[in-house]
């Protein structure tokens, strides 16, 4: 968003960059004057009146070792987190360094300090790392990865995986055992193994590091997720590699068997991991149908059936990315149809929440690590690891490319090439890998060159990607959302391209795919997916998914905003052909009039929240626009309204009265709701003149027609939402009213009757 | 037209000579007793989309009785995918052609627009296969599609303008974010050409 005025602008990051460096070093202090006196502070209570001399009652005592690691704790993602914040205010830099950048200079800083004053700066440990700090990342990444793009390039993507990573790693071992033998390296106790090790770390693409600097650039697509993707799934491979030289170099040798099991391991990892992914993503699937009575701890499901993928999988050494992103790919569908919209938004947000903390924390860590641990600096080796990986990563994307371009219908240019290859970054894994290795000789100077490559990467590939993405004009990310004829069109172009396969006899992507849906559909979709919606077709989820949101936008917007999408004064009458010769009298309502009713509705509805609430801490509040109830009564009452719709719409208007506007209305969600409990003082018998409302303010709304045979006038109100009735209230005024509605402007206001609004 | 009609040509003359069919595909039963279409809820207007006149690019309109091999080629010709080395006029080329097949599908009167109660039959069909509950919802997304096509074409209709029908040029303006030509292909060197149909029905 828009980066805040503060009144200080330009002076306030560094000010807050001074405050939390005293903050932490204040915290330090604290800790060492604890520990300093920590034989004389014992526990208060504990304390006893041995030394005879009695003490008089402490009022006020000091007891920090308590708490003393939630407290680091917290002041350390505080920290991650204020920093985080003064980026942002500091207009420039922000578009200038990628966020990485800053936050690493941000650790170095704050790492320094911490040295200075003679502390013992924390590092980051690889256990912390493994199990806290990288699951929440990976998990936002696989919850929201987009499929479709993700399964068309499936086999892009797992050759740059496997086989871009295994060159890599072979590559660099070797060329490094080859820079190890040069004489004045003075690297000779360096072997093979111990480089084919380094190897395999140093050359794993970060998923951290890409999605950090790949997030600020948005680019097109199709090359967000060949390197996103490259980078999560050559997860196996490494894991594999890295378990295997680490157990070649405690055997001291290696023979074709060992090479033969690795393979075989590959698999295991792999599959294995995914496996495990997909069972716990069917059983969080499988819990979320029945989770209606209790929807506040719908998304914990999600997130902790997703956080045991990732132990289980661990467990057995298989790779716990994949699992993790297996587990929330399986798991995403159905839990999404079984779900509140809360739960949803609830979902979203934390995962978005912890992946931003995850990350903060992680390059604030790599920072501080940086200066903190012992390094073993040699010339030779860091700059020839720096060059070589470069090289390294170039010569298999092209090589790799020109393979997988006979295969592909759309290939992938130089610019992609070059981008793919700028965009391999390395990052925490590398390092925390790093830091796991036992062989202490050489230990730290492959730390020591695994972080300059990290820097490397990320400051000056970082920071370059942005200008050259422009430079080379590479195609960006599309802006708009989905429309719903994009939907039903790429709806469509499925079913033909599979029916125009079907008549090639030709099995191709699309039958398969068709395949795999119907086989969803009949089976999983049944056991997975509670009620009604298990049977409900894709382009109607995507309609009512639509419907939803501009409902949502349309009551968060308030009253009389212009809502971006619909600024035009279409409405349906324009799209539907002409039948009788219409009355245009179409009421509308002043503005302040509708303030007024909005106003009186909304305190109404106020009152009866109140009287109807009693207060428990685990209730959500009952809100009428998020209850289960009114949830289904919604969807049926839409139902029927369509209907009703669709029923006037063919029936040619034959009467006096004022058809009302006809227009297509995404409806929000006050509308449906059956306000049963609720008295409403409604403007009853308020005799509102209409007077012609500006032709700006048109929203989309849904205005249910009435009952052919209905003589009186009956006007579209304003936006009184009332009641919406069910068919069985048939009277003479039949109102489906409907809310929010600034109608179009007509020609025949005046001279509207009486006019009733009634409920 | 001749070199479109050339480069699909290519595989499919081995084709020919290997399967010895001269004369394929015949009526449009044959077509319609592939088992492979059963379960698509397009069938019908795939269909008669080969043996749809406008299509062949002839400036003709009508349908055909029978078809043979060449008007065959010239439908799955909308079907190839650019290469490397297409240029960017030829991929307008050919975006403009998919599109024009794609609005040839729905326009089934061939009057230049897709009124709305045409749009409503494409969304019915796409939905046929779920029941009761898809008609209903049909008619309201086909409403909302064709309300967003008129809000995002023209703008500034007056409450007593009728906007006729999606024409072409507004049908490739709403399916401009969808990039036709890297979508709308299938793969053609891997057809197996034993399972291909010659004009016999196969069960």
């Amino acid at each position: 968003g828009a980066p805040l005025r503060l009144p200080l602008r330009t002076g306030s990051g560094p000010v807050l960059l001074l405050l939390l460096l005293l903050l932490v070093s204040v915290g330090s202090a604290i800790h060492d004057a604890v520990s300093g006196t920590n034989g004389t502070n014992v526990d208060p209570h504990h304390q006893s009146n041995s030394s005879g001399t009695k003490k008089p009652f402490p009022v006020l005592s000091f007891n920090y070792d308590h708490v003393r690691m939630p407290f680091e704790i917290s002041l350390w993602i505080l920290l991650a987190l204020l920093m985080k914040l003064g980026f942002h205010i500091i207009p420039r830099v922000s578009h200038v360094v990628p966020e990485s950048c800053l936050l690493i200079v941000v650790g170095l800083l704050v790492g320094g300090f911490i040295k200075a004053i003679g502390e013992e700066a924390p590092i980051l440990d690889s256990k912390l790392f493994f199990l806290y700090l990288l699951p929440p990342i990976i998990l936002d990444a696989g919850y929201f990865l987009p499929i479709r793009a993700f399964t068309e390039n499936m086999g892009t993507i797992l050759v740059f995986a496997v086989v871009g990573t295994l060159w890599n790693s072979f590559f660099i071992g070797g060329m490094m055992y080859g820079v190890c033998q040069i004489e004045s390296a003075q690297l000779g106790a360096v072997d093979l193994l111990s480089c084919l090790h380094f190897g395999c770390i140093i050359s794993a693409v970060d998923p951290v590091a890409v999605l950090a600097v790949f997030e600020e650039i948005h680019i097109h697509e199709l090359l967000y997720i060949l390197v996103f993707g490259e980078s999560l799934l050559n997860d196996a491979v490494t894991v594999v590699l890295y378990h295997l030289f680490e157990e070649f170099s405690h055997a001291g040798t290696v023979t074709v068997g060992d090479a033969f099991l690795g393979v075989i391991c590959f698999f295991v990892v792999s599959l294995g991991g995914i496996m495990v992914g997909a069972i716990y993503g069917l059983l969080g699937a499988f819990t979320s149908r029945f989770t209606s009575h209790t929807r506040v701890i719908e998304p914990l499901f999600v997130f902790l059936y997703s956080y045991m993928a990732y132990l289980s999988a661990e467990v057995f050494h298989l790779s716990g990315i994949m699992s993790l992103i297996a587990c929330g790919v399986m798991m995403r569908p159905y839990v999404e149809a079984n779900i509140s919209h809360k739960s949803y938004t609830t979902i979203k947000y934390f995962l978005k929440m912890w992946s931003s903390v995850s990350e903060t924390l992680i390059f604030i860590f790599l920072g501080v690590s940086t200066v903190a641990g012992p390094h073993a600096w040699n010339w030779t080796f860091v700059i020839f690891t720096v060059i070589i990986c470069l090289v390294s990563r170039v010569l298999g994307v092209i090589g790799l490319t020109y393979v997988i371009n006979k295969f592909r219908i759309v290939k992938l240019t130089k610019k992609d090439q070059f981008i793919v290859a700028y965009g391999g970054l390395r990052g925490a894994i590398a390092f925390s890998l790093g830091f796991l290795l036992t062989n202490s000789q050489v230990k730290h100077m492959f730390l020591t060159a695994i972080i300059t490559v990290i820097f490397f990467t990320v400051f000056v590939q970082g920071m370059t990607i942005r200008p050259l993405v422009e430079l080379l004009a590479v195609k960006r990310k599309k802006e708009s959302k989905r429309s719903i004829n994009e939907e039903i069109h790429t709806q469509f172009l499925d079913h033909l391209l599979t029916g125009i396969e079907g008549i090639c006899g030709h099995y191709g992507h699309h039958h398969w795919k068709d395949k795999l849906n119907r086989f969803n559909k009949t089976y999983v979709k049944r056991w997975l997916i509670a009620g009604d919606r298990s049977t409900e077709p894709q382009l109607i989820s995507f309609y009512n998914k639509l419907e939803m949101k501009q409902a949502i936008m349309l009551v968060e917007s308030g009253s009389g905003a212009k809502l971006p999408t619909t600024v035009s004064a279409i409405s349906m009458q324009n799209v539907q052909p002409k039948e009788a010769p219409r009355q245009r009298v179409i009421p509308t309502i002043s503005k302040s009039r509708e303030q007024e009713i909005r106003k009186i509705l909304r305190a109404n509805l106020q009152n009866t929240r109140q009287r109807l609430r009693s207060y428990s801490r685990h209730d959500l509040m009952i809100d009428p626009f998020e209850d289960n109830m009114s949830e289904i009564r919604f969807r049926r009452q839409k139902v029927e309204m369509q209907r009703r719709m669709s029923h006037y719409l063919t029936v040619p208007a034959n009467r006096q009265e004022t058809p009302p506007v006809r227009k297509v209305c995404f409806e929000p969600e006050h509308q449906v709701y059956n306000y049963d409990a609720i008295a409403i003082e409604s403007p009853r018998g308020r005799d509102s003149r209409p007077t012609p409302s500006s032709p700006n303010d048109v929203s989309l709304l849904n205005e249910s027609p009435q009952k052919p045979n209905q003589s009186s006038t009956t006007r579209a109100a304003g936006d009184v939402e009332l009641r919406v009735k069910t068919e069985d209230e048939q009277e003479e005024q039949d109102q489906l009213k409907l809310s929010r509605c600034l109608s179009d402007p007509g020609p025949n206001q005046e001279g509207e009757g009486g006019s009733s609004f009634r409920s | 037209m001749g070199a479109s009609q050339a480069r699909t040509e290519h595989p499919y003359q081995d084709l020919m000579d290997k399967t010895g069919c001269n004369d394929m595909f015949g009526s449009k039963e044959d077509l319609a007793s592939i088992p492979a279409l059963d379960n698509n809820p397009l069938r019908k207007q795939i269909i008669t989309a080969f043996f749809d006149k406008r299509n062949q690019h002839e400036n003709q309109v009508g349908f055909f009785e029978e078809i043979g091999f060449e008007q065959f080629v010239m439908v799955m010709s909308h079907f190839r995918a650019p290469t490397l080395k297409t240029s960017e006029e030829e991929r307008e080329v050919m975006r403009k052609e998919k599109l024009r097949f794609l609005f040839n599908m729905h326009d089934t009167d061939n009057d230049g627009t897709i009124t709305l109660e045409e749009y409503r039959k494409v969304v019915e069909e796409l939905l046929s296969k779920s029941g009761a509950l898809g008609l209903e919802a049909a008619k309201a997304i086909a409403d909302a599609a064709m309300l967003e096509v008129a809000s995002t074409n023209v703008p500034h209709m007056a409450p007593d303008d009728f906007y006729e029908g999606i024409t072409f040029e507004h049908f490739e303006q709403i399916l401009k974010g969808l990039e036709m030509e890297t979508r709308m292909h299938i793969r053609f060197l891997d057809v197996d050409t034993t399972t291909m149909r010659c004009g016999k029905t196969t069960s």
